[in-house]
């Protein structure tokens, strides 16, 4: 067994875990840092996939800012373990089922999808230069969304802070 | 050398797409659903970055990077309206927020 499969296995496996987590888990925190080892091991399966620039950002972005939020929120609002007060019994015997169902199922035909044909070595985006060949693309073709999303943040730093004030 | 192929990815995306569905309906704190829209994002972007590598464009990973800034004004928002939530109901329990419920 070679490197970048042991690789995928051991990252693959720990994403799962940590997926599997999210749901076990009862108190929001736990979830929480269920949630980074998912984050942490989608971008060593990025740094495999050759995309080094997207591995930094999913931990930069993700696994630093957004789910510093969450963390922060669960501590300020002092969550503590989630009530499961008797759910319908439709969600527990029709829909826990039908959830692993699709799972199963969208396993299934992405297996077998017409894309699986074996891996892909060297190529556009998995050079040293990708970084490099992303940012052409970035700021020549799609330079109207890249701006529009600076927009898009300033819009939501507007939003939270309207919401999240005191109300008088 | 030998690679992975491209459809285990694909395959451990939908696995993970699919406990984030189960996990979004399972949960009743308002904070892990959020955290589970999250988990399919990550998904979806897995997604994106295999099918990039796959058809070797450059246009997917483009779509990862809006997809992550998406999300994190979306988790800004999101959050604001949670703490403000729990400000009126003294509750994150999705029992309690039903005033939209017929």
């Amino acid at each position: 067994m070679s490197v970048p499969f042991l690789l995928f296995f051991v990252c693959g496996v720990l994403a799962v875990t940590g997926a599997i987590l999210l749901i076990w888990a009862k108190e929001p925190i736990h979830s929480a840092l269920s949630l980074i080892l998912v984050m942490v091991s989608l971008a060593v399966l990025y740094l495999l996939l050759g995309a080094p620039f997207i591995a930094a950002i999913q931990i930069i972005v993700y696994a630093g800012a957004i789910m510093v939020l969450f963390v922060f929120v669960i501590m300020l609002l002092n969550a503590g373990a989630e009530e499961h007060t008797d759910f319908s019994r439709l969600a527990k015997y029709v829909g826990l089922p039908l959830g692993v169902i699709l799972i199963f199922w969208a396993a299934y035909w992405l297996l077998r999808s017409p894309a699986g044909g074996g891996g892909v070595t060297g190529g556009l985006i998995a050079g040293p230069d990708s970084t490099q060949k992303l940012s052409k693309q970035l700021f020549q073709q799609f330079l109207f969304p890249f701006e529009a999303t600076s927009i898009l943040i300033l819009i939501a730093i507007l939003g939270a802070l309207v919401l999240a004030r005191k109300q008088e | 050398m030998s690679v992975v192929p491209i459809s285990y990815y694909l395959v451990l995306s939908g696995v993970l797409f699919g406990l984030g569905v189960i996990a979004f309906v399972y949960k009743r704190n308002i904070i892990t659903i959020f955290m589970s829209i999250e988990l399919m994002l990550n998904a979806v972007n897995l997604a994106f970055v295999t099918f990039a590598r796959a058809h070797d464009q450059l246009d997917g990973l483009v779509f990862v990077f809006f997809v992550i800034v998406v999300a994190a004004a979306e988790a800004a928002v999101g959050l604001a309206i949670v703490i403000m939530l729990s400000q009126n109901r003294q509750s994150l329990s999705i029992e309690r927020i039903n005033h939209l419920k017929l």
